[in-house]
């Protein structure tokens, strides 16, 4: 067992025996659940209506129908959530004191970032998984394309890590549980803002960073069903940068 | 064992730690002694390798703390004021956490656990979480994470504070145990532990290294007079004049009862017998004769008066 996997081991467990992973879950599921149930009786609705209108059967782009503005409202949804995942990381061990167990071993920060990053991102990916209950069932009844749906999946799963990183970097911040909730918070906020102000420069350099800076342009390419190695580049580039961040924010703790 | 050279450190503008150096031979338990604020804990996070001196060379076990902070980590084990516990997990499961964290191998983890449990007496607990432990027992459970991975240096922060007093005695004996194998340093701010389980103490307070020596030393050193209190059955209005009469005697003085004398007499000078033999003669009625050297308490406060840095 290599330090990384002893800190997943750790944290795995400390998620699961406390009641946080089981609430943030079940708000999660079921917020995604009324979603989807919503977009799909939208749609059934739609297609009712067109086959009165047109007397035939009517074949109805579900991808679009369904997954597009699903995929999109549980972008927001992760916005809310994942920051209450990421919170305890650091802060708990702050508070608690057991910060000076971890950098009193022989264990690299690295090792304790990376640790923790894997642990959450694996709690996170559980949880989105479990949402893959909505297109398996859904095609029992309906037939859609398959490839944008995994698409998706993996724009949810690279938008997720994303954000967790940057919980991750918050909770490096402080001892405080709440703040660095509020934090990560208001930092993807701000990331997310700044897909709206780009739009305000046009197609200006300057606007293009700030697009480039935003996850929306990326996001919104991905659960389109378009792979782009640039959108991928972003998303690894942007965790990179937060597992960097962290580590500096660890370090920085010890110097003070 | 432990070598500390003029390690200085700073916060932003506050001084911490002023130019101390020390060093502390193999198997020797040392008291760090000194108010709240003094750089205790300070120079523990040093040692630790939790974090850097501002400047200055700190070496244990050979190892430099800064060039080879992976060493050092191996040969300390920590207990912060705080035991840094996990309440979520059990004491079984949080040891074997930090024995990995520890990089102890499997079959050494398993054998170490058997050896620290029952040393530690948290035999009965093993399976339970961490977080419905009493006080005492997070703070054995500290303590079997320090020593889990068997170091030679102990670095202990207030080992028994909020301890009751059984627990405090458990403790110091384990402690006292470990001596000889292992290189201790614990802080107090209470003398009497130090002087109960250490060697040598030293005296720290606001950032400087006020002595260090051995408790009993220490006392010798600031002591300039010995003083006797008497207690009579009766006494009469010329005790006092005739007490002070006995050769050796300084100054005699109405103790806090009428029948009570206070004596203070040269340093090494022993009157008592003089001073019973007179105290019959007289049948005053000797109640009670007690001798009361300075203690390290008195040491304590007169080295850490403001104002008036004294050793």
């Amino acid at each position: 067992m290599t330090p990384v996997h002893t800190i997943i081991a750790k944290e795995l467990r400390s998620y699961f025996v406390s009641p946080v992973v089981y609430v943030i879950g079940a708000i999660f599921l079921a917020v995604v659940g009324l979603l989807s149930y919503q977009a799909v009786a939208n749609a059934s609705n739609q297609a009712l209506r067109l086959m009165q209108l047109q007397n035939t059967y009517a074949q109805l782009n579900l991808n679009e129908m369904i997954f597009r503005p699903l995929f999109q409202s549980m972008n927001l949804i992760l916005i809310i959530i994942l920051p209450l995942l990421t919170m305890r990381l650091f802060a708990e061990e702050r508070k608690l004191r057991t910060f000076e167990l971890l950098l009193t071993s022989p264990i690299g920060v690295n090792e304790i970032v990376s640790g923790k990053f894997l642990s959450v991102a694996m709690v996170y990916a559980g949880l989105l998984s479990l949402t893959g209950l909505i297109p398996l069932t859904l095609s029992a009844y309906a037939t859609f394309d398959w490839q944008p749906v995994f698409l998706g999946y993996l724009a949810l799963l690279l938008q997720g890590m994303l954000m967790l990183s940057i919980g991750l970097f918050a909770s490096a911040l402080t001892e405080n549980q709440i703040i660095a909730a509020f934090l990560s918070f208001g930092l993807i906020l701000g990331l997310w803002l700044l897909g709206a102000l780009s739009s305000a420069f046009g197609d200006t350099t300057l606007g293009q960073i700030l697009s480039y800076l935003s996850f929306t342009e990326h996001y919104e390419r991905l659960i389109r069903g378009l792979l782009n190695v640039k959108d991928l580049v972003y998303y690894i580039s942007g965790m990179a940068f937060m597992w960097f961040a962290a580590h500096q924010a660890i370090d920085a703790y010890r110097w003070k | 064992m432990i070598d500390v050279q003029h390690v200085t450190k700073r916060y932003g503008q506050v001084t911490a730690l002023d130019d101390i150096s020390f060093s502390i031979p193999k198997g020797e338990i040392v008291a760090f002694l000194g108010p709240n604020g003094a750089g205790k804990t300070t120079t523990m996070r040093i040692l630790t390798g939790f974090m850097p001196p501002t400047s200055g060379k700190v070496n244990i076990a050979g190892f430099d703390c800064l060039e080879e902070p992976w060493e050092v980590k191996k040969h300390i084990g920590y207990l912060p004021e705080t035991p840094p516990l996990y309440l979520e997990l059990t004491v079984r499961e949080y040891l074997i956490f930090v024995g990995r964290i520890k990089r102890l191998e499997p079959e050494q983890l398993q054998e170490r656990m058997r050896i620290i449990v029952k040393q530690t007496g948290l035999s009965d607990v093993q399976g339970r979480v961490i977080g419905h432990l009493s006080r005492g027992y997070r703070q054995r459970v500290g303590l079997a994470q320090a020593l889990l991975h068997n170091p030679p240096v102990l670095i202990l922060d207030e080992p028994t504070t909020g301890l009751d007093p059984n627990q405090i005695i458990e403790i110091r004996d384990l402690i006292k145990n470990l001596a000889g194998s292992h290189t201790i340093i614990l802080s107090t701010h209470l003398l009497a532990e130090a002087t109960a389980i250490c060697q040598k103490v030293i005296i720290i307070h606001q950032g400087h290294i006020m002595a260090i020596d051995t408790p009993e030393r220490l006392g010798a050193r600031l002591r300039q007079s010995e003083i006797l209190q008497l207690t009579v059955k009766h006494s009469d209005s010329d005790l006092l004049e005739t007490l002070g009469k006995i050769p050796g005697v300084m100054h005699v003085s109405q103790g806090s009862s009428p029948n009570t004398y206070v004596l203070e007499t040269h340093l090494g000078e022993d009157i008592r017998e003089e001073l019973t033999n007179l105290v019959v003669t007289r049948r005053a009625g000797l109640l009670e004769l007690t001798s009361q050297s300075i203690n390290l308490e008195d040491v304590f406060k007169i080295l850490t008066k403001p104002d008036k840095p004294a050793g």
